[in-house]
């Protein structure tokens, strides 16, 4: 298990929800994919999800699913609704510059080791 | 109509009677599901959640309700005219109920199949339409009756217990 604030300072990450207490976020593992209904029936608590969608129903996925925190990939950043409901429903939302690619393999190297 | 029941074995009778329970709900929750409305779909499913969640109930059994919930309540919205969601809940389980206007499913064993999707691209630029929606709510829910045919309204009912 490894803490959310370490694997961003790994992938450049900001943080859009600043009102949350991020630093209690561990992970154990990432799910990858931007087709919706996928995340719902195969992502487990403890992951983060790494997508390029980040429009209002992300972050309802997210809280039915159990996930604790949305890593945008390469730049896209959530608009003032999105996160304003991510702070409401207690979900991190974070950005990285980086592609997808790069973001899994970083987050897999830190909690292999 | 057709009927599509997924129940497991031998359970048949015991959970039929679970669907059409004479005893009242202990809380009974409505909610509109407009078409196209992707923005506010969830709105009952979250609220459902949360009532739960207050009650106590188990954090894994309280995702499964809140999949299944929520894919249904996008199926009302991405697939028909819009509809209505009814959840029952007694001290044992949940009852969700949702019934749209049309129009209809037409077959709905091929709409079990996972992957097989009708969606339009206004659904798909969501990120909805992956064919997963129904076995999702299959696979979290602990039985399933879908009542539909082609031009007709749809009933998507399912039940979770908390033990």
């Amino acid at each position: 298990m490894i803490k959310l604030t370490d694997y961003m300072k790994a992938i450049d990450a900001v943080n859009f929800t600043p009102a949350l207490d991020i630093g209690v976020i561990e992970l154990e593992g990432a799910y990858v994919c931007d087709m919706l209904s996928d995340v719902m029936g195969s992502a487990k608590p403890k992951q983060a999800w790494i997508t390029i969608m980040k429009h209002l129903n992300v972050v309802a996925v997210a809280s039915m699913t159990g996930i604790p925190v949305i890593v945008f990939a390469k730049g896209n950043q959530p608009d003032d609704t999105v996160i304003d409901k991510a702070t409401e429903e207690g979900i991190a939302l974070i950005s990285s510059p980086h592609e997808t690619f790069v973001l899994a393999g970083k987050l897999y190297q830190m909690v292999k080791s | 109509m057709a009927d599509y029941w997924n129940i497991a074995p031998g359970m048949e009778n015991a959970l039929k009677e679970c669907f059409s329970r004479e005893v009242e709900a202990d809380v009974t929750l409505e909610f509109v599901i407009p078409e196209k409305d992707f923005n506010n779909a969830g709105k009952g499913s979250s609220e459902v959640k949360n009532l739960l969640k207050r009650l106590g109930v188990d954090s894994e059994i309280l995702r499964r309700i809140a999949v299944a919930s929520y894919e249904a309540e996008i199926n009302v919205a991405a697939h028909s005219v819009g509809g209505k969601m009814t959840s029952l809940i007694y001290d044992d389980m949940i009852h969700i109920k949702f019934e749209d206007n049309g129009p209809g499913i037409a077959d709905i064993k091929q709409a079990m199949v996972p992957g097989y999707s009708t969606a339009d691209d206004l659904v798909r630029e969501f990120g909805f339409g992956a064919g997963l929606g129904l076995p999702n709510i299959e696979k979290n829910s602990d039985a399933l009756h879908i009542s539909s045919e082609a031009g007709q309204a749809t009933l998507v009912e399912f039940l979770i217990f908390f033990s």
